[in-house]
């Protein structure tokens, strides 16, 4: 169901929309974060924020207010951190730039509720390096949020103290994985870090750190603004637990490319036609990516298969998987995942085998190195799809690519094998026939196109 | 020559410093100001920042090779960065790119003949939603026609 909302874009397209006096006069200035920090304790705030029902909105989906709750009850000697993942880098994602850009007032006072709610003075906003329009755009809300006093030391007369940092990344994807991300911020070289220890227990410089994605700390003013129940009930999976209202983005062949608040959640056709207003030159979908590039593609042709009544899939038992809400668990249940739930959407006509070369073109790329399955089953992926995309390949290289693929899978430190194997198998699995056709020499690269109609 | 900061990015560390329980932690800041200043991070670069930040030159110089944003070599004046991943690969990226090659009469990685203009190609920059794209120097271009890039390419080869 689409159901449209502004708390978080209303500003989008305002001239000086990103100031503080517009962020006042349109969505309440600081009042939330001033009523938070009066009226409610640690423990209150994370009860309201478990209520929201907010899942995590850089991929993963976890429980916002659960995962403040894991922080230690009680500050010890080392103080607590929040460590706020603007490194927005997933192929197919560009959400997060849009609300440091248009209402990055949000970022800010969102960034203060959850210091409160975890225990922690600093919260460091690292944003990718290349978004130099955003830091700009945070570090003036955090100039314009000082100056009156909603910052630093006794934040609205509080015996408290909070400060809010932009750190820049240096280009590198891998950053945006929350470990690697913490060994950035310390001066090190972005190569992710073993769990146990989780950030809750050490995280940056060895303390306690939350790390949360930008748009799920934009969020929060929203939600305490409404109250956790009222704005988990925006969402047509309340009673999933997946609540509120988040951004989708749509990008690839469709008319209308963007971001778009929604609430939780449209269908991928809605998004495409409704949101979209179609696919480029009236043309049928080949295939979407749901929510960044290591999420699995889906084609419309896949239907939903869940016969049992006690599924949660069952009200779409038989539709196409593009008619199902994109949930975090409604898309997991589909054999994929919501991640960034920004869609690539990919026109009939498109060569699927170049999408998938050049996605894996993008792994082997920034792949850390640092476990040896990734690192050389990422730049196998490559070198094999290219080596198909060239008509070079045998039908034992192709299946060797399942291999390759199935050898990362859980065999390394952090997620990014993941995030390059399920890709991997998808357009594997999907696109048989085509990677088929190329072996034996049916297809060419030189017919293959990636556009619909020319650039101009 | 070793290096040093000019006073004003010298006082720009001093602020940064205090963000951080550690000197290690402004490594990466650190070196986007010597970059700033430089063009690139030199060798000296390198001693420069291990000595201010008490770290090994081993320990900065993995740091600088680790992250693409940092250049271990001298570039043009100005960075020419088209995004080549999907999103903007399934808008005409690759046509982006192949026009710039042509109208600089350079390859992706080079330099022009005149130091002017670098041209690479770079992953995801976050603008999907707007393909194609390329960012100059620090700014984005998004939507990118084939008359803009002229446009865009004209005012960096004049300048």
């Amino acid at each position: 169901m689409i159901k449209r909302t502004d708390y978080l874009t209303r500003l989008y397209g305002k001239p000086e929309g990103w100031t503080l006096a517009l962020y006042e006069r349109e969505l309440g200035g600081y009042e939330v974060a001033r009523r938070v920090l009066k009226t409610m304790t640690r423990e209150q705030t994370v009860e309201e924020a478990k209520k929201a029902n907010i899942r995590g909105r850089g991929g993963a989906g976890f429980p916002m207010g659960v995962k403040w709750s894991f922080m230690p009850k009680k500050v010890g000697a080392k103080p607590h951190y929040l460590v706020v993942n603007a490194d927005e880098g997933e192929p197919g994602t560009h959400k997060d730039r849009t609300l440091m850009e248009e209402n990055p007032h949000a970022c800010i006072e969102g960034c203060i509720i959850a210091c409160w709610a975890i225990g922690a003075h600093v919260a460091y906003i690292y944003v990718r390096d290349e978004l130099h329009l955003s830091k700009e755009r945070l570090e003036g809300a955090i100039r314009e949020a000082s100056a009156k006093g909603y910052l630093g030391k006794a934040p609205f007369g509080i015996d408290w103290s909070v400060e809010v940092y932009v750190h820049s990344g240096a280009g590198a994807y891998i950053c945006g994985e929350e470990t690697s991300m913490l060994n950035s911020l310390e001066g090190r070289r972005g190569e992710p870090r073993m769990k146990p220890p989780f950030p809750a227990n050490a995280g940056v410089f060895g303390c306690p750190t939350t790390v949360n994605n930008l748009e799920t700390i934009a969020a929060v003013p929203t939600a305490f603004g409404l109250g956790g129940e009222e704005f988990s009930k925006l969402s047509c999976l309340h009673g999933a637990t997946d609540g509120g209202v988040r951004l989708y983005g749509l990008n690839g062949h469709v008319n209308a490319p963007g971001i778009v608040e929604l609430a939780v959640a449209p269908t991928l056709n809605e998004l495409i036609y409704g949101i979209g207003g179609g696919v480029l030159g009236g043309r049928g979908v080949l295939c979407a990516i749901p929510g960044g590039s290591s999420t699995p593609v889906l084609r419309p042709e896949e239907l939903v298969n869940a016969p049992d009544p006690k599924s949660a899939l069952n009200p779409w038992h038989g539709k196409s998987v593009f008619d199902v809400p994109m949930g975090v668990e409604t898309m997991r249940l589909v054999g994929t995942m919501l991640g960034t739930c920004c869609v690539t959407v990919i026109a009939q006509g498109t060569d699927p085998v170049w999408c998938f070369h050049n996605l894996m073109q993008f792994y082997r790329h920034e792949s850390c190195g640092q476990c040896t399955p990734c690192r050389e089953g990422s730049a196998w992926l490559e070198r094999m799809c290219e080596k198909i995309l060239n008509g070079r390949a045998s039908m034992q290289e192709l299946r060797g690519l399942h291999d390759i693929a199935n050898g990362i899978m859980g065999n390394t430190i952090c997620a990014f094998g993941e995030g390059t194997a399920m890709p991997a198998l998808a357009f594997l699995q999907k696109f048989r026939k085509e990677l088929e056709e190329y072996v034996r020499g049916g297809r060419t690269r030189a017919d293959a196109k990636l556009t619909v109609g020319e650039w101009s | 020559m070793p290096f040093a900061l000019s006073p004003e990015r010298e006082r720009m560390l001093e602020e940064i410093l205090e963000r951080y329980p550690t000197k290690m932690a402004a490594t990466l800041p650190l070196l986007h100001l010597c970059q700033e200043q430089l063009g690139y991070v030199s060798r000296e670069v390198v001693d420069f920042v291990a000595r201010r930040l008490e770290l090994s030159t081993a320990h900065v110089e993995g740091v600088v090779t680790f992250y693409t944003l940092y250049n271990q070599h001298p570039v043009g004046k100005h960075q020419v960065w088209v995004c080549r991943t999907l999103p903007c690969a399934l808008r005409g990226a690759y046509d982006v790119i192949a026009h710039c090659e042509k109208r600089l009469g350079i390859k992706c990685g080079e330099t022009t003949s005149d130091g002017k203009v670098t041209l690479r190609t770079a992953e995801c920059l976050a603008s999907c939603g707007t393909a194609p794209m390329m960012q100059v120097d620090k700014q984005y271009h998004e939507n990118l026609t084939r008359e803009r890039v002229d446009v865009i390419l004209s005012g960096l080869l004049g300048s």
